[in-house]
């Protein structure tokens, strides 16, 4: 699995990463690099900095980056408004998708998707041709259409946000996409909807960094590589027996690691 | 919808009409007594019941005092310190629109509101207002073919007097409030607008409303009749140069819907707002008020605000006829150190008469944005209704949003609802919109849009648009 994309360069990675919120230290230097084709999956407890992470690569503004350096597809990405990081190809699936009322998420997608076609130098689609590729999406997710005549998320179910998050990704063709707890208050059912359309989105090109709590997902979709994070620190990388043992032992078993460092 | 460029293709001047015409104007000498009253009235070859009109408003208006309930902050207005009549030197007859001074359809023109035949907007009738008169008037004859009169209000005064004797001042009484009041005894030139029995007005009437001199006041009237079962959909624009100074623009409009009639009424007003530091604009005193006389008849307002220094505006409807039906839609944008104190009254008169009020309020900047209104069920008005919904959209943490609703009913079988909402756009759903590679004012005005959407949807289909990126405009700036 992993010797296909040796030869690759890393589509992100992430150098000695320091970074706080209001002065208070939330990353502790973090190292993590993931080639194209590559699933990464990044486990720990609440309050690690797991959540942290991905908003910074996304460039949310509240955090203040001290140390390190982000690199998307060879390029220091700091000084990119998050915007400019998601044309070129960043995704971010929240762990808690926020709802805008009023704005039609129809509209938004298209939008959204016409923002990073453009940036691709590919034509921008108008409502018809959009709504012909937006239902061609909706399949993966299975997602009913009378979603997109809503507000974006306005009266979402909890499974319903994470399905249209990953719709999302389905539109944008990342090329990195870091899916935050997408797991997280979905039924078997749903996850294995989501599980799936993560992987009929995801191609050779495409880097995934899960984050999450729980094996079951990782039993749908096997990573490459799992990362325990814990205080701002990815403390042990290993492969997907990792998760395994860490689901069998808890998040106790992963601070004898730390008292080894 | 929300297009692509909003943002970006909207120029990086704040305000972008606020160039002066050079043009010889007429003016008389600043200062309002008698004098100043008949010479108007002169000027106009008015009859004499409108001279007595006009000196009968000015009596009341004397013994009567500045309204200051609405909390607005301002330098106090010298009444004897503005010009109460500016026209531009014309010929004395105009018989066609080749006649009118190239440099006036320039402006207009300028203003995207071009009146030349050749250019002349296909599917709606403009009546152009420069300072204290009309220079034009399109697509007259069309009209006249349906019996729909459209000129500006010095000529219905001329050529259909039957009507201005008996509908000027019926809604909005020469004494109602101080500023219908001077507008009364002032009042320089506005639309008139007539529509027949069964008529429905075959395109869109119009009124464009320029404000040139910087020391002249406007006192713009518009009176809008609509007969039995005719209807009718008038929009009005309002553009001003920037000054340093305040200009006064104190209008009146009335309209009248008989049985089954109806009449919309939409405005985006974009008055130049002052300057950062709150120099300058225009001080908007508007008393706008719909009667539905009739039967079954309907008025509807649509209004968007986003100029003026301070907007004091409550466009009303009197519910008089059995099951007639008032609408008032509203965005009120502020920024900067803008006022608005804008609501509706709805007066509930006749039996099942029913009102909707939606008003959207945006404060960024400094601002204070406030929504007043009314809901009154008489006693006669069993079976009425009233849906009232109110919020507010806050942007930045130093501007201010108020909401006074005030309820009166005499007629327990009737039912008055209120909601009201304040939200603030947060940072995290700009940054949810940012993360999807939307740009920043991008997120912006979407959000306000959205939030605006159940105004918009009202409005007719050109002025929806430009609405959305009058607001983009406005906010440019305003976030972060």
């Amino acid at each position: 699995m992993q010797s296909k994309t040796k030869e690759l360069d890393p589509i992100l990675e992430v150098n000695n990463l320091f970074a706080s919120i209001e002065n208070l230290p939330i990353l502790k230097g973090v190292t993590i690099s993931v080639n194209p084709g590559e699933i990464h999956a990044i486990m720990g407890r609440n309050g690690c900095g797991k959540s942290t992470l991905s908003k910074i690569i996304a460039g949310h503004p509240s955090y203040t980056i001290t140390k390190g350096e982000i690199k998307f597809a060879g390029n220091d990405i700091q000084s990119l408004e998050p915007e400019e990081r998601a044309q070129s190809g960043i995704f971010l699936g929240f762990q808690y998708p926020i709802e805008i009322p009023g704005v039609s998420n129809l509209e938004f997608l298209r939008v959204a998707t016409n923002a990073r076609r453009k940036f691709l130098n590919k034509e921008e689609l108008d409502t018809f041709d959009f709504e012909d590729l937006v239902k061609e999406k909706l399949d993966l997710v299975k997602m009913d259409s009378a979603f997109l005549s809503r507000s974006i998320n306005q009266g979402f179910s909890g499974g319903e946000k994470k399905r249209n998050e990953i719709l999302q990704m389905a539109l944008l063709e990342p090329k990195i996409a870091i899916l935050d707890e997408t797991d997280s208050g979905l039924d078997i059912d749903a996850l294995r909807v989501v599980a799936s359309g993560i992987k009929k989105i995801s191609n050779e090109q495409t880097g995934i960094i899960l984050i999450t709590h729980y094996q079951r997902l990782l039993d749908e979709i096997q990573p490459d590589y799992v990362h325990v994070m814990s205080d701002g620190q990815i403390i042990k990388t290993g492969h997907s027996d990792l998760a395994l043992e860490l689901e069998k032992h808890g998040y106790e078993w992963t601070d004898s690691f730390i008292r080894e460092q | 919808m929300v297009s692509e460029n909003l943002v970006k293709d909207v120029v990086s001047e704040p305000y972008k009409y606020g160039f002066v015409t050079d043009i010889e104007t007429e003016k008389i000498s600043k200062g309002l007594n008698e004098d100043t009253i008949r010479l108007i009235s002169e000027k106009k070859e008015e009859p004499e019941y409108l001279l007595n009109f006009r000196l009968n408003a000015f009596r009341k208006w004397q013994k009567m005092e500045e309204p200051n309930w609405a909390d607005l902050g301002y330098k106090k207005i010298n009444y004897q310190d503005i010009i109460y009549y500016s026209a531009p030197k014309q010929k004395e007859k105009i018989s066609s629109l080749d006649e009118v001074d190239p440099k006036l359809l320039e402006t207009f023109d300028k203003l995207g509101i071009p009146l030349t035949e050749q250019k002349k907007l296909t599917n709606v009738a403009v009546d152009a207002v420069f300072d204290s008169v009309s220079i034009a008037t399109t697509f007259r004859k069309e009209l006249a073919e349906h019996g729909v009169i459209f000129c500006s209000i010095s000529e219905a005064v001329k050529d259909h007097s039957n009507l201005i004797e008996k509908y000027l001042g019926s809604v909005v009484p020469a004494n109602d409030n101080y500023f219908a009041a001077l507008n009364s005894a002032v009042f320089s030139d506005g639309s008139f607008v007539y529509i027949p029995k069964g008529v429905k007005c075959p395109m869109d009437l119009s009124s464009y409303f320029r404000i040139n001199s910087g020391d002249s006041g406007q006192f713009e009237r518009t009176l809008i009749i609509a007969e039995e079962s005719s209807s009718v959909s008038y929009l009005e624009g309002c553009t001003a140069p920037m000054f340093d100074t305040n200009t006064l623009h104190a209008a009146v409009v009335e309209l009248i819907a008989l049985d089954d009639a109806s009449i919309k009424y939409s405005t985006v007003q974009n008055w130049y707002a002052g300057n950062e530091e709150g120099v300058g604009g225009i001080f908007n005193f508007v008393t706008k008020r719909g009667k539905c006389l009739g039967k079954r008849s309907k008025i509807s307002w649509s209004q968007v605000e986003t100029g003026s220094a301070i907007t004091w505006k409550y466009p009303s409807c009197i519910l008089l006829g059995e099951e007639s039906v008032g609408e008032f839609y509203s965005v009120a944008l502020t920024n900067n150190l803008q006022q608005a104190d804008t609501g509706t009254k709805m007066i509930h008169i006749g039996p099942r008469t029913k009102s909707t009020i939606v008003s959207k309020g945006i404060s960024a900047g400094n601002s204070i944005n406030s929504y007043r209104g009314l809901v009154k069920m008489g006693s006669k008005a069993s079976g009425s209704r009233n849906y009232s919904q109110c919020d507010s959209m806050l942007i930045g943490d130093q501007a201010a949003a108020n909401t006074f609703p005030y309820i009166q009913s005499q007629q327990p079988n009737s039912e008055i609802e209120h909601e009201a909402s304040t939200c603030r756009i947060s940072e995290d759903q700009l940054f949810y919109l940012q993360s999807r590679g939307i740009e920043f004012e991008e997120a912006v005005s979407m959000m306000v849009s959205g939030f605006c959407r159940d105004v918009f949807n009202q409005l007719p289909m050109e002025f929806a648009a430009e609405a959305d990126k009058l607001l983009a405009l406005k906010l440019e700036g305003s976030v972060g």
